[in-house]
């Protein structure tokens, strides 16, 4: 076990090098320079601008000094937007962005997976057939159409909640509604597929012929091996709700990370930019890593292999 | 009044494609404390009939057109879901065929053999854990307390056999229903399996409904018999009788067609040599028996004296030295430590020409590999392997080409080993093509042709797809695949072992009639001893990738020198009366 999670940390660190690797050279590989403006500026003071933030510096010491501040001084760099140390602007943005996230994910949970089992249980039925269209238009149709088509409704039949903002707790209502639905309905046939898959096997029968209810078929014996494609999908899906969406945060003015991701691309601010993607990076190892421990406590086979390495 | 009364049971399978009668008017009886054998082949309908008692079908497309099933007493068919629950696991209890996968791979073992208590009797969790161990001690767990707590996957599957055993018998039922309750076993593993189920009816007081294709199982098992064939009884009765004196012309066949460890025939019987079949009006099919089934019979003995085979060990085909084939897994970075199986270990084997050589063993004791590492199609790791004089073993994939086209490999499963998306006539040109047989478009076509006629088949099946052919169609395939650049040397690895005894004995008899025309060399690997010594000059007995014994046919089955040999004959159910 211990092995197991030292080598797969081992893998975590390999990978964010590399994310840190293809960042660096893409944001370099942009048009232009942070303090590129239409404006004139002395030679003199972009200069020194230059020199203040390390750019002056050859491309290969530019490249080793970021990781070295990170890992010596904690450091994150400088937004060359903002002036704000990067690491300051994510832990301002990211509680708002984790609690939107943790809302839609509950939201998906709890709607996707019941969801799926009803369907599975119930299947080529009218049921199936009306869960999986509502599943299937849920995937379909972009957030930038359901939050709008939500804020309407809600302006107009739910007096007290506001349509837009950030402060109250009911404010998270309809923006994690609105992130949720994707990895509701995803959840959804994700699950339906994975019950059915382990209801076709030979122990269902066997639980069957010794008498087991057809509930307890279901909870005892089959849900825990219908769940696994699901959990497999909820890692890196939790790491991308909980890092922020730039469109539901615009819709719903959320104060969160997504648009920090957008901004530091238009604004060719490339600390902010390493800074975020790494953070990001981070979020999707870790919770990668959780979905596999999450899987080995599900399945005891997996678990003395080691996952899946 | 007996324990289990089926009368006139019919269950129909309604799908887009048509009616198929699965159970078609089937009556039998069992009393208490009777093994009675259900032996069919595979689509007879025997694990329907099963499956029909117990409601563990799933309706549609299944539906159970008339008939009744009375359980002491109780009529089972079109009872209330609750009321058959109740008789489910706690009066009747089932036994499936494949113990890997019929118990729960997510729950503790323990959990599962408590459960049918859990459910059936008002008992606390502790009463019923302690029962359940109990349970496996009976049936040969060891450590039965220690192991209950581990999960399936931990078993072999002869252990797993004795959990569902366990889990079946635990809530003390009146009937087992046990279906192909050890086909997927080893021998040895299978002899013990039917002991065990033996000495707990004689313990337990226990009926079993014992439903196999294999009848040397039954007899082996079985107080009474019941033999099926497509939906229908066709005989049953004491088991001695129907063995000694069959009168439907099926039960005849199917005791005719079986290698038995006594078989002296070059060429086996076939169902068809006793069956008549024609399609009856409504749908049903008429059974008779041919005319001329004796004269039939009359001319394969006399073809079977006459021809004594007069081929001697000239020439060697095969020199294997040493060979040895190691896996390795693990040894990753940073993972786990690097193991090392040996699956094939210091193996000597010498194959003369036109001969056959079967090499028996038990599941996992490296006869595949073994097999396969021969062609090179897993590389060995130390020895050698001389065919026709040359060392194949470092040969460059260039020059192994040549020795391709002159060994071939039929594999075990005709479902598996033909490509899907190709039809038959891709599949077969395809190695005529590789190895630039044939000059012209036509004439490959024409060679592939007489190949389907060879093995029984015709040009037009030239356009079809494997799954639009029966199993024993596409083992037919499979080996004129095979036999397509005009091989010398083929090893047929397990390749009827997936196949009901009449189909069998058809493809073997098939296997015969090219090695006499082309005179083949086979190793014909097998886990049916049974079929080895039918087939095979010499035999090699094989045990933990290591050869334990080796010799002539005869010999071997006569006067075994090994201890696990004898073990592993000892263990083949027979017939004997």
């Amino acid at each position: 076990m211990l092995r197991f999670l030292i080598g797969r940390l081992f893998q975590g660190m390999l990978v964010l090098l590399a994310l840190y690797t293809i960042t660096f050279f893409l944001a370099k590989a942009m048009p232009g320079e942070p303090f590129t403006s239409e404006k004139n500026v002395s030679a003199e003071t972009k200069a020194n601008i230059r020199k203040l933030y390390g750019l002056d510096q050859p491309l290969w010491k530019q490249y080793f000094v970021y990781p070295k501040n990170i890992i010596t001084e904690g450091s994150f760099g400088i937004s060359t937007s903002k002036g704000r140390p990067v690491g300051d602007i994510i832990l301002q943005s990211f509680p708002n962005s984790l609690l939107l996230g943790l809302c839609s994910l509950a939201f998906a949970i709890g709607i996707g997976v019941p969801i799926g089992v009803l369907s599975a249980v119930r299947k080529n039925s009218w049921v199936d057939w009306t869960c999986m269209a509502i599943a299937m238009i849920g995937i379909c149709v972009p957030s930038f159409t359901i939050g709008p088509l939500l804020q309407i409704y809600a302006a107009a039949h739910i007096p007290g909640l506001k349509v837009a903002g950030w402060g109250n707790l009911q404010d998270v209502l309809l923006p994690s509604f609105t992130l949720g639905l994707v990895s509701a309905a995803y959840l959804a046939r994700l699950t339906r597929g994975g019950i059915l898959e382990v209801l076709s096997q030979d122990f269902v029968r066997t639980a069957h012929a010794k008498g087991v209810s057809p509930t307890k078929v279901i909870l005892k014996h089959t849900l825990r091996g219908g769940l696994l494609p699901a959990v497999a999908y909820l890692g890196p899906a939790f790491a991308a709700l909980i890092s922020g969406s730039f469109i539901v945060e615009t819709i719903f003015q959320v104060p969160g990370m997504g648009q920090h991701f957008v901004n530091a691309a238009t604004s060719r601010d490339e600390f902010l930019l390493l800074g975020l993607s790494l953070f990001f990076g981070f979020l999707i190892v870790v919770m990668n890593l959780l979905a596999d421990l999450l899987t080995g406590l599900l399945d005891p086979r997996v678990r003395l292999t080691g996952g899946t390495e | 009044m007996s324990l289990l009364d089926v009368k006139n049971l019919k269950t129909y399978f309604h799908t887009r494609a048509g009616t198929t009668r699965a159970v078609d008017d089937v009556s039998f009886s069992i009393d208490k404390k009777e093994i009675v054998g259900v032996v069919g082949e595979s689509g007879s309908g025997k694990s329907v009939t099963c499956h029909t008692m117990l409601g563990l079908l799933p309706q549609p497309p299944a539906k159970v057109e008339g008939g009744s099933v009375t359980f002491d007493g109780q009529e089972l068919i079109g009872l209330p879901a609750p009321l058959l629950r109740a008789i489910r696991g706690k009066r009747i209890s089932m036994v499936f065929q494949d113990p890997m996968s019929c118990l729960n791979p997510y729950l503790r073992i323990v959990n599962q053999v408590a459960e049918p208590i859990l459910i059936h009797e008002n008992v606390s969790r502790e009463q019923a854990e302690a029962r359940a161990i109990e349970m496996m001690k009976k049936v040969g767990i060891r450590d039965a307390e220690q192991r209950a707590h581990s999960y399936p996957h931990e078993f072999s599957g002869g252990m797993r056999q004795r959990v569902m055993i366990a889990m079946s018998l635990v809530t003390n039922p009146d009937l087992l229903l046990a279906d192909e309750p050890t086909t997927a076993l080893d021998v040895t593993v299978q002899a013990r399996i039917l002991e065990i189920l033996r000495e707990l009816r004689d313990e337990l007081g226990i009926a079993v409904l014992f439903v196999t294709h294999d009848l040397g199982v039954v007899a082996d098992v079985a107080d009474r018999v019941v033999v099926m064939y497509r939906g229908k009884i066709v005989e049953q009765g004491k088991v001695r009788d129907i063995f000694q004196n069959p009168s439907h012309p099926y039960v005849k066949g199917l005791l005719a067609c079986r290698p038995t460890l006594e078989t002296k025939y070059r060429i086996l019987p076939t169902v068809d040599d006793f069956l008549k079949t024609e399609d009856g009006e409504d749908g049903s099919t008429i059974l008779g028996e041919r005319p001329d089934a004796a004269e039939r019979l009359a001319n394969l003995e006399k073809e079977q004296s006459s021809e004594n085979r007069g081929r001697d060990a000239t020439e060697t085909l095969l020199d294997v030295k040493g060979l040895g084939v190691h896996f390795h897994s693990g040894g990753g970075f940073l993972g786990k430590p690097r193991e090392s199986v040996i699956a094939v270990d210091d193996v000597d084997l010498i194959i003369p020409k036109g001969r056959t050589l079967g090499l028996v063993g038990e599941s996992g004791c490296g006869k595949t590999t073994l097999g396969r590492a021969i062609l090179r199609l897993q590389q060995p790791t130390t020895g050698s392997v001389r065919y026709d004089g040359e060392e194949l073993i470092f040969l460059t994939q260039e020059g192994m080409l040549d020795y391709r086209k002159r060994m071939q490999i039929i594999f075990q499963d005709p479902y598996a080993s033909l490509n899907p998306r190709q039809t038959i006539e891709q599949t077969l040109i395809e190695p005529l093509l590789v190895h630039k047989i044939g000059s012209s478009r036509a004439d490959r076509r024409d060679r592939v042709v007489s190949l389907l006629e060879e093995v029984g088949l015709g040009a037009e099946f030239l356009l079809r797809y494997p799954h639009e052919f029966s199993g024993g169609q596409r083992q037919r395939i499979s080996v004129a695949r095979a036999l397509a650049v005009q091989p010398e040397f083929v090893v047929c690895d397990e390749c009827v072992s997936a196949m009901d005894v009449s189909v069998q004995a058809q493809v073997l008899n098939l296997l015969r009639e090219l090695q006499d025309k082309r005179n083949l060399t086979y190793l014909f690997i097998s886990h049916d001893l049974s079929v080895v010594k039918f087939m095979s000059d010499e035999i090699a007995v094989m045990k933990q990738g290591r050869i334990e014994e080796f010799g002539s046919a005869n010999d071997i089955y006569e006067n075994p020198q090994s201890d696990y040999t004898r073990e592993l004959l000892d263990a083949v159910p027979r017939a004997n009366f």
